[in-house]
């Protein structure tokens, strides 16, 4: 693996979405003292909050409080201000898919660095939005939005939406083609378009369903919670499904349930996966208890990181400083991150309002903010 | 009586559009720059919503949507009556009147 070089200048700061608001968390590369700051949007539930790494001060956010619709929040000065864009993400009629109406922006991806200014943006309903201009406008991706497929992703009229509505998240782009975009959708599975959206194919050969509706889930059933590709390797791709955890190289199409490596007891249901930044063997998972009625807690009350390096081929338990017993943590998938420094810091928010870090690559964790409100997101970037 | 009829201004086709006081709710005061009272013009409330979106930019979308439905968790009261529709017409005295529901808890 290449050693990262660091300069004293280097600081790690999360970008962290709550039920009511966001905050920052900041350090120094030692990332042993954090700087809380916040709360912005106080009230609004932020989705997701994304710095641009092409343009680091650039922050796009996407809100909604409980009461009114929802929107996205630009800021160019790093998140000293910010300022409503001009155009969010909003439907348009169309013949096949009818009248739509969006709930909320739930996930947001920087373009490729080839193009400057591009954000992808994954809502509920399943939609996808592109913006050119910072986020400050966007454009329905209507290759996805207006599919002749979109009715049977989304379920329409067959009663089948999650309680908290589907979701089309982990939107990717291949580092070395724009055109190349993955996006997940919940029950919907993961797509892949190799003409920037124009265009989607499945890509859920191998994965588990729980849905006996569909009868070919490779094209539809499928409930990708997490999905990643390696920025190291794009044609190593890893997913936390609804049902267990995977692996897939390129161009490879039939997805290996890396999960089963996991302990039985344990099992391989969860939200979130992660990344190593620059080893593809390594990733980590927050495991919760999928059994009966599907509590999504830590299993037993005893949280874990699970840790793999070896792509999946065996898994380790990464619990150093979490709370021995009693207590039930959720980690949605949004709320684990990776920074880029060496070793890796690893991040995690709860839906109890806590944040747990790592410094070294999962091996001891510590709290470093506690009684935020529930975490929706936590982006760890180097600021 | 003076302070009940109707005010009229001049828009840019020279169309005489009522004026109307609309009442702003809390949770939009980051559009209206803590301002609890506007006035807006238009014969429809659907009028009124777009002339107050004009002013203030994203203030509709956040209570409408683009299938222009009232949000789920809004209602729009012309005076004490409830608006089902935005093609409702609206004149002056009568007040639009934003409200949030109660509702959540989360």
């Amino acid at each position: 693996m290449k050693r990262v070089k660091h300069n004293s200048a280097f600081r790690v700061r999360l970008w962290v979405g709550t039920r009511k608001g966001l905050w920052t968390l900041t350090s120094d590369l030692a990332r042993k003292k954090w700087t809380i700051a916040g709360p912005e949007f106080l009230g609004q539930t932020i989705y997701h909050a994304f710095p641009d790494p092409r343009r680091p001060n650039i922050v796009v956010a996407a809100a909604k409080t409980g009461h009114l619709g929802p929107t996205v929040f630009r800021s160019v000065d790093g998140g000293k201000t910010w300022k409503e864009a001009k155009a969010p993400p909003k439907f348009t009629p169309h013949p096949k898919t009818g009248e739509r109406a969006l709930e909320h922006v739930f996930w947001l991806t920087a373009g490729h660095a080839s193009e400057p200014g591009v954000w992808y943006a994954g809502t509920a309903p399943h939609g996808i939005f592109r913006s050119e201009d910072n986020g400050d406008t966007w454009a329905s991706v209507t290759g996805f939005n207006d599919n002749p497929m979109w009715p049977r992703w989304s379920h329409q009229g067959a009663g089948a939406n999650p309680p908290d509505l589907p979701n089309t998240h982990s939107i990717r782009i291949d580092p070395r083609d724009p055109n190349h975009v993955y996006a997940a959708f919940s029950a919907g599975g993961v797509h892949e378009s190799l003409d920037r959206g124009k265009s989607w194919r499945p890509l859920n050969q191998g994965v588990a369903t729980v849905f006996p509706a569909e009868k070919d889930p490779e094209f539809f059933g499928n409930d990708p919670h997490c999905f990643v590709v390696h920025p190291a390797n794009p044609d190593r791709l890893y997913q936390q499904n609804h049902c267990g955890i995977y692996r897939l190289d390129r161009p490879g199409e039939k997805w290996t349930r890396i999960g089963n490596n996991m302990p039985k007891s344990i099992g391989d249901i969860g939200f979130p996966i992660v990344v190593h930044p620059r080893d593809p063997d390594t990733a980590w998972v927050f495991p919760m208890d999928g059994t009966e009625v599907w509590p999504r807690t830590s299993p037993g009350g005893k949280p874990a990181v699970y840790g793999t390096r070896d792509a999946g081929e065996s898994w380790k338990r990464l619990d150093s400083g979490f709370p021995r017993s009693q207590s039930f943590l959720t980690v949605k998938r949004q709320s684990m991150g990776a920074d880029n420094a060496d070793p890796v810091g690893v991040y995690l928010g709860t839906t109890s309002g806590d944040i747990w870090a790592s410094r070294d690559e999962g091996a001891r964790w510590q709290r470093i903010a506690q009684s935020l409100p529930s975490i929706t997101s936590v982006v760890a970037f180097r600021a | 009586m003076a302070e009940n009829r109707a005010v009229f201004a001049v828009d840019h086709i020279c169309r005489r559009v009522p004026r109307l006081k609309v009442r702003i709710p809390s949770v939009l005061y980051s559009y209206t720059k803590g301002i609890s009272e506007v006035e807006g013009r238009g014969e429809t409330v659907d009028d009124v919503l777009r002339d107050l979106d004009r002013r203030y930019p994203g203030l509709r979308f956040r209570i409408i949507d683009e299938t222009d439905n009232i949000r789920r968790h809004i209602m729009i009261f012309i005076d004490a009556r409830r608006v089902a529709s935005l093609a409702e017409r609206v004149e002056p005295p009568a007040e639009v009147v934003i409200v949030p529901s109660i509702s959540g808890g989360k």
